[in-house]
């Protein structure tokens, strides 16, 4: 789970990693009222989106006194920020933050990260701050430096110590960049994150080691352990169907095509989607029913897909080992006539009472196109949607 | 013969008492496994029944510690089915009562659990299959985890695989081309877990009656570039693999919490020419495991030995 800028500061601040003064506006007369409570001579408009790359975009303005406050609040809200990370469609600011401005000296990179290799988290430095991470690995690995953490005894001091000389800290904040990593480590592990990311961190005129940007991101499996985090959820940050999904325990992903799939596994419902491209057609979304689907299960997902209005048709691809063919056949059928089903759907049933599922279908009276295998299934969907 | 269990394993269930647990342990009762018993706190002394199709009834006795389970029944391995929160525990539970083989079935456990789990069985002697894994079986002797037995066929295959459907397509396309497995493992869709495709190949190359392996692995992370390089330099059999993910989009997970591309790595295409590169014939489609094993194993003349 993603939150927002201020919100990961936040969090930051309450384990004493080291963050500028900042407060969230909704409306452009919050966000005069924050600089003025501010008071510094230099405040910064920052737009709140899921999305990394908001500078480039024009969603980050430095103002030099509260009428440059007004006209950046007023041109950044409500704005359409187009980034490498929101798509072309990009993503509508509705939230800012106003911070106090910083006297930058030095730009640096610290992240955690937890590491399938070695199966720890891993503390990574960088000298070369404010860019992209991805892109110093590729054109200077040797440039990111890496601490791997036992979590017996978490990060150590001499590991934070040896990373902040590796990167060039200066040598009289080296301990100030100690306790921050310290600090960012402790963060990490107590809100359960898989990544956290500060870049830049920066050095300041007056000697002190600050987060310029936080991006944190939960992992979903912990959440149950904390409700605090769950609250800092943005639905508008999500995609509709994704949150209809959720409620249901679909796994749901909304992709640019027109065949909508459903499928039990999210290993077979991701091959699902690769055996459409494969075949020339383009898959609408991933969606795993999971291994317990029932018929209100199966109408809901037939909802959601359907609520896609680029869906011209729909792919099943069911391998029932647990979940059995009959059960699902009748799901099937019971969702396309409760919703009038008028668009093309080829069913794949497999394994557990899988003649008893075709018989259902075949007796439904339906216009269903039945398939053998996979590819038969791929196949069919893509010549029905042309 | 076959890889992690056979005929003679003895196995014990965690979390025996809930609905999961039960169905399973019963599912793998009507397969011929020898399940032994099983773990539920504060139910230690009790008795569970269990109704099989074939008419006979089966009584396992329950405990509360897996020490004592596995010293009353004998129970070498054990298979786990308890809620997300507490099953990182009852991992390192069935670890330090010295058990050989722990399959964790659970799924969304969190990963820094499984951090703490991965170093506390550091020089320890037991092996994890899983978490969020169908589990294990040897056709026609044993099935520990929740993979529908029917479709498999004893035989010399043996197919490894990060997810669970995938596999049953895969052991359905060799069944009913006559080709019979060895076993068949799914090391699970998280990023941390206790067994890596490297781990399990070297058992099937280890294992005389496998002649061919089948790896399917996904998006997200290096394991299975990782495993192409081992094979390149280690395997005595023929491997095919398939890789699923080909159309998904980076930054967005695929259902399995390992299954995402982040910062560019774990694509689909870096996987596959990797695996070509290393001599691992790659399935265009996942409709094509089946023919694309079988067509190997006759350009090795080891189709006839794999019939069964």
């Amino acid at each position: 789970m993603n939150i927002h800028e201020y919100q990961g500061k936040a969090v930051l601040r309450q384990y004493g990693v080291s963050v500028p003064n900042g407060k969230v506006a909704f409306t452009v007369d919050e966000a005069v009222q924050a600089a003025k409570e501010l008071g510094t001579p230099v405040t910064v408009v920052k737009a709140q989106i899921h999305a990394g790359g908001r500078g480039k975009a024009g969603g980050v303005k430095v103002a030099k006194g509260l009428d440059d406050v007004k006209k950046y609040a007023e041109e950044i809200l409500g704005k359409v920020l187009v980034t490498h990370q929101t798509g072309p469609e990009g993503k509508e600011v509705k939230r800012l933050l106003i911070e106090e401005g910083c006297d930058i000296k030095k730009e640096y990179y610290i992240g955690l990260v937890v590491d399938r290799g070695t199966g720890r988290v891993v503390l990574m430095g960088s000298e070369e701050g404010g860019t992209e991470i991805e892109e110093v690995a590729a054109h200077s690995p040797e440039k990111i430096i890496k601490e791997v953490i036992d979590p017996a005894v978490g990060l150590t001091t001499f590991q934070a110590r040896r990373l902040a000389y590796a990167i060039n800290i200066p040598n009289e904040l080296v301990n100030k960049a100690i306790k921050f990593m310290l600090s960012l480590y402790a963060a990490f592990v107590d809100k359960d994150c898989s990544i956290a990311e500060i870049n830049p961190l920066v050095v300041t005129g007056s000697g002190d080691i600050m987060a310029l940007d936080a991006k944190l991101n939960f992992d979903s499996n912990a959440l149950f352990r904390h409700k605090d985090i769950v609250e800092l959820r943005d639905l508008d940050e999500e995609d509709e169907k994704e949150i209809q999904a959720s409620k249901y325990d679909l796994s749901y992903i909304a992709l640019d095509g027109n065949i909508g799939c459903m499928v039990n596994g999210a290993g077979l419902a991701m091959a699902t989607m690769d055996i459409i491209k494969y075949y020339g057609g383009e898959p609408a979304n991933f969606l795993d029913v999971g291994g317990g689907a029932t018929k209100e299960k199966v109408t809901e997902a037939f909802k959601i897909i359907l609520s896609d209005k680029n869906v011209k048709g729909i792919f099943v691809n069911i391998f029932g080992g647990i979940m059995k063919c009959d059960i699902i056949a009748e799901g099937v059928v019971a969702a396309a006539r409760e919703l009038g089903l008028d668009k093309p759907l080829v069913v794949r049933l497999e394994g557990t009472n899988v003649n008893l599922g075709k018989d259902i279908l075949n007796g439904s009276g339906l216009n269903i196109v039945a398939a053998d295998s996979m590819s038969d299934g791929a196949q069919k969907i893509v010549s029905l949607v042309q | 013969m076959s890889i992690l269990i056979d005929k003679n394993t003895k196995v014990i269930t965690q979390g025996i008492t809930g609905a999961t647990g039960s169905f399973h342990a019963k599912g793998a009762l009507e397969y011929g496994t020898q399940m032994v018993g099983g773990v539920t706190p504060g139910k230690g002394g009790q008795t569970i029944d269990f109704d099989l199709e074939n008419g006979a009834k089966v009584t396992l006795p329950i405990f509360n510690t897996v020490k004592e389970a596995a010293a009353a029944t004998g129970a070498t391995a054990s298979v786990i089915y308890v809620a997300p929160p507490f099953a990182a525990d009852s991992i390192m539970e069935a670890v330090d009562a010295e058990l050989d083989l722990v399959i964790c079935i659970t799924e969304g456990i969190p990963v820094l659990d499984m951090v703490k789990v991965k170093r506390y069985m550091e020089g320890k002697k037991t092996r994890l299959i899983g978490p969020n894994c169908p589990g294990v079986i040897t056709p026609e002797e044993i099935k520990i985890g929740i993979m529908p037995g029917y479709i498999h066929k004893k035989g010399h295959v043996g197919v490894v695989s990060r997810s669970g459907t995938l596999t049953y397509e895969a052991v359905h396309q060799l069944t009913t081309r006559g080709i019979g497995q060895s076993s068949a493992v799914g090391i699970g869709g998280d990023p941390v877990k206790g067994s890596e495709f490297i781990d399990i190949l070297h058992l099937f190359n280890e294992d005389p009656d496998t002649y061919a392996v089948i790896m399917i692995g996904e998006i997200g992370g290096t394991a299975e570039e990782e495993a192409a390089e081992w094979v390149k330099a280690n395997m005595k059999k023929p491997v095919v693999g398939f890789i699923g993910g080909a159309t998904a989009p980076p930054g967005k997970r695929m259902g399995h919490a390992g299954a995402i591309i982040s910062g560019g790595k774990g694509t689909a295409a870096e996987k596959i020419a990797k695996l070509e590169e290393c001599g691992i014939r790659v399935a265009p489609t996942p409709s094509d495991m089946g023919s694309t094993l079988v067509s190997v194993l006759e350009e090795r003349g080891l189709l006839e030995k794999c019939k069964s």
